[in-house]
């Protein structure tokens, strides 16, 4: 006979679709020349999933991006987040640009206090020092972004997007500007702050290491038109060794996916 | 050491001024005054109480006519700037305009105003006007697509992306604009007094020499002028100064 | 805001002449409902500007603007670039000469026609000089700046290459700022522009500014007056519109950031 005190068995968590593209196809007209730069691009990223958007220089993945925050409209398809359709950019799913994102006008109090202006002063001071300390910038509160570095700007744009609670987190390359050194740290950084508030987060780089250490999955483009080559997922638990074989192994699948050369 | 190199300027200016009061006292009956002669001359507008009338007169004039190009030039600058249909179809006429002498409209302004204050005011309205507006333009062309972007993805409603993202990223190159073009309403509005009003610098400088070629009165003017309007400039450069607008200033 | 979509290439043509139209026919009506009889209408303004080709007076009169231009403007450049690029290259020299330009430069050229009267006479040779002085002061600024501004890196490496100071200026320096020198001519001669047709209101007795003023003050012709304002802005832009075309030279082309 069971027993009522046997600890039930774990229901398997719910995993809900929070992002859903269909059929996005993307056409320019560039001086009476059509250009198609996405091409039957179907996605669906699970609710607090890392997904890495990776392909070449100029494939159109920051294209994708932007038509998944809402910046521009697909030629055809469509975008659904939380079952709505995606029409404009929304507060709810912040677009963290490279460190030129950052207003220069305003400190870095300003900055990260920048779309709170519906909340009360005491909640607005609350995040701002909340933030301030999860990005590092502790000291700076006062400084004017021309003083930063070219990390500490990055790590004030992930603050101002943080500080709004956004569900989902669009990222174009936001380490490129950064020498490799603080890139790691960086990287480090971003799945810390991710593991701490879990949002949804889509990522893109054309940096296959960048892309497999940090994303649950990896989507890998083709060069323009972009298609859909591959979606790797990566399953490795992190903290990730990156030199060990199974990490090496992923990589390099993607290597040959992408048709690189193994030797320099 | 450093005190030297300070002073070097004011002794080249020193030297030239040596170097004229020497070229007019050879000269047998000068016509151009030497610098102590302007001196006089000053001294002579001051106890007459000229010098202050006139001063006030031009920088009445200059204040009217910039204030009122600065509020409709830059407002209009900036619509016209944003919406890239408007700037191409005011183009043409712009471009045509701007070669013309703000001088060239005095008929046109007395016309309108008849001689005095109003037509002066008009005309540095018109100088300043395009200045401005081009000025404005450009500056919201310049804007970077990722300020606007990141204000529409904080939710910012179009009146609030207006003060918070748009105007502030406009200021250093307006401000820019504004001390530029306080320098053009300057030349002008001497210009203008010396063809449409009776006072003023620029009149003083006419009239004296029509009145009795008292070309010590026409030089202190001039020395007048060039003073008023190098402070008005170091006054609009302070702006520049501003720390929030620091940014807008670096030759990156 | 999704931008309003990309305007297409007619449109280049469309909306400037729709705004045109538009000013035009604005202007029209305005002289009519105001039943002005003094201010001319558009089609006046045309009638005036073919009577004025027909009296042959027009082109000698331009001509004259246009030499006083090239004369006055052509002494500046003789003196002030050399003099601009020789504080642009001696900082310590600006620093010396600086505060005197910067105390000359606001006074207005027109406001030196009394002392350009004593030294010159009345007529053209005023004009000219105060054309001069209206060029003079941006040209020299203007190679100032260009000098200064030439990056470092390029001065270490005509160093490293072995060059003496003279062949750093030509070889280096001079084609380094060039640019930059070239915008600051365009828009010295643009205030030559403004200052000739000024200049001939006042001092002279030929020329377009002179047309401005003598066709109202010998019989409130405003339809002339208005003629020759736009043959000033046309004529200007025509001028300006040279100007930009060497800035296309391939050799100086690099340091502008055209818009495409």
């Amino acid at each position: 006979m069971m027993s009522l005190m046997e600890p039930a068995l774990k229901a398997p968590a719910l995993v809900t679709t929070k992002l859903s593209a269909s059929h996005i196809n993307m056409v320019f007209d560039r001086d009476g020349k059509s250009v198609s730069v996405l091409e039957d691009i179907n996605l669906e990223v699970s609710n607090g999933e890392f997904v890495c958007l990776l392909g070449p220089s100029g494939c159109g993945k920051s294209t994708l991006l932007s038509t998944m925050a809402g910046f521009l409209s697909p030629t055809h398809g469509e975008i659904r987040i939380d079952g709505e359709a995606v029409l404009g950019p929304d507060p709810r799913r912040i677009f963290v640009f490279q460190e030129r994102g950052v207003f220069p006008w305003l400190t870095v109090e300003g900055n990260i206090e920048f779309g709170l202006f519906n909340q009360p002063r005491s909640e607005r001071a609350r995040r701002i020092r909340h933030y301030i300390k999860m990005v590092g910038l502790g000291g700076f509160e006062k400084a004017y972004p021309p003083e930063l570095s070219g990390g500490m700007k990055q790590r004030l744009e992930v603050a101002r997007a943080l500080a709004v609670n956004p569900d989902m987190l669009f990222l174009d390359e936001p380490f490129g500007a950064l020498d490799s050194i603080t890139r790691l740290i960086m990287r480090g950084e971003l799945l810390r702050i991710w593991e701490a508030e879990r949002k949804t987060i889509i990522f893109v780089t054309h940096d296959i290491d960048e892309a497999v250490q940090l994303a649950d999955r990896v989507v890998v483009l083709s060069a323009r038109p972009a298609k859909v080559q591959q979606i790797v997922n990566i399953d490795i638990p992190h903290p990730r060794d990156i030199s060990s074989a199974r990490y090496l192994e992923l990589r390099d699948g993607i290597f040959k996916q992408i048709g690189l050369a193994h030797k320099v | 050491m450093n005190l030297i190199v300070r002073l070097r300027p004011v002794a080249f200016i020193a030297v030239l001024l040596v170097a004229w009061q020497i070229a007019i006292t050879r000269e047998a009956a000068p016509l151009l005054p030497g610098p102590w002669g302007v001196v006089g001359g000053m001294a002579d507008l001051v106890r007459h109480g000229l010098l202050l009338k006139y001063v006030v007169a031009s920088l009445f004039r200059v204040t009217w006519g910039f204030l009122l190009a600065a509020a409709t030039a830059i407002p209009l600058g900036l619509t016209i700037g944003w919406y890239r249909r408007a700037e191409m179809a005011l183009n043409p006429i712009i471009e045509i305009l701007r070669p013309i002498s703000p001088l060239a409209w005095i008929p046109i302004a007395i016309l309108w105003f008849g001689v005095g204050d109003m037509a002066a005011i008009f005309l540095i309205f018109v100088g300043c006007f395009l200045p401005l507006m081009l000025t404005a333009i450009n500056a919201v062309r310049g804007i970077p697509a990722v300020y606007l972007n990141a204000g529409r993805n904080f939710g910012l409603s179009p009146a609030h992306l207006v003060f918070r993202v748009l105007y502030p990223a406009v200021m250093p190159e307006i401000i820019i604009g504004l001390r530029i073009t306080l320098g053009i309403a300057w030349l002008v509005v001497v210009a203008a007094e010396m063809i449409a009003v009776s006072s003023g610098l620029g009149f003083l400088i006419i009239d004296a020499r029509n009145a009795g070629n008292r070309y010590d009165l026409v030089v202190a003017g001039m020395v007048m002028i060039g003073v008023i309007g190098l402070l008005l400039d170091m006054g609009m450069k302070s702006l520049e100064g501003i720390k929030s607008l620091q940014w807008g200033y670096s030759e990156d | 805001m999704n931008s309003l979509a990309q305007p297409r290439s007619w449109e280049k043509f469309f909306w400037p002449v729709l705004a045109t139209a538009l000013l035009l026919a604005l202007w029209h009506y305005s002289v009519i409902w105001t039943a002005t009889k003094v201010f001319p209408s558009p089609l006046d303004v045309e009638k005036g500007l073919a009577e004025l080709l027909r009296k042959h007076l027009l082109w000698s009169y331009i001509g004259d603007s246009l030499r006083r231009v090239a004369i006055g403007f052509g002494a500046a450049c003789i003196i002030g670039i050399p003099l601009g690029l020789t504080l642009g290259w001696y900082p310590a020299a600006n620093r010396v000469v600086n505060p005197a330009l910067q105390l000359l430069r606001p006074i207005s050229p027109i406001a030196w026609i009394p002392v350009a009267i004593i030294f010159f006479g009345v007529g053209d040779r005023a004009a000219t000089f105060l054309i001069f002085l209206g060029a003079f002061f941006p040209i020299v600024v203007t190679c100032v700046n260009g000098v200064s501004n030439v990056p470092s890196m390029f001065r270490r490496a005509g160093r490293n290459f072995g060059l003496t100071p003279l062949e750093l200026l030509v070889k280096v320096v001079f084609p380094a700022a060039l640019p930059r020198i070239i915008v600051g001519l365009r828009i010295a001669f643009g205030i030559a522009w403004l200052v000739v047709v000024a200049a001939e209101m006042i001092a002279v007795n030929s020329g377009l500014g002179y047309l401005v003023i003598d066709s109202r003050n010998a019989g409130k012709r405003y339809d002339l007056v208005v003629a020759a304002i736009l043959l000033i802005g046309v004529i200007g832009l025509v001028l300006d519109f040279c100007f930009r075309r060497l800035e296309n030279i391939k050799s100086v082309r690099w340091g502008f950031r055209h818009s495409t």
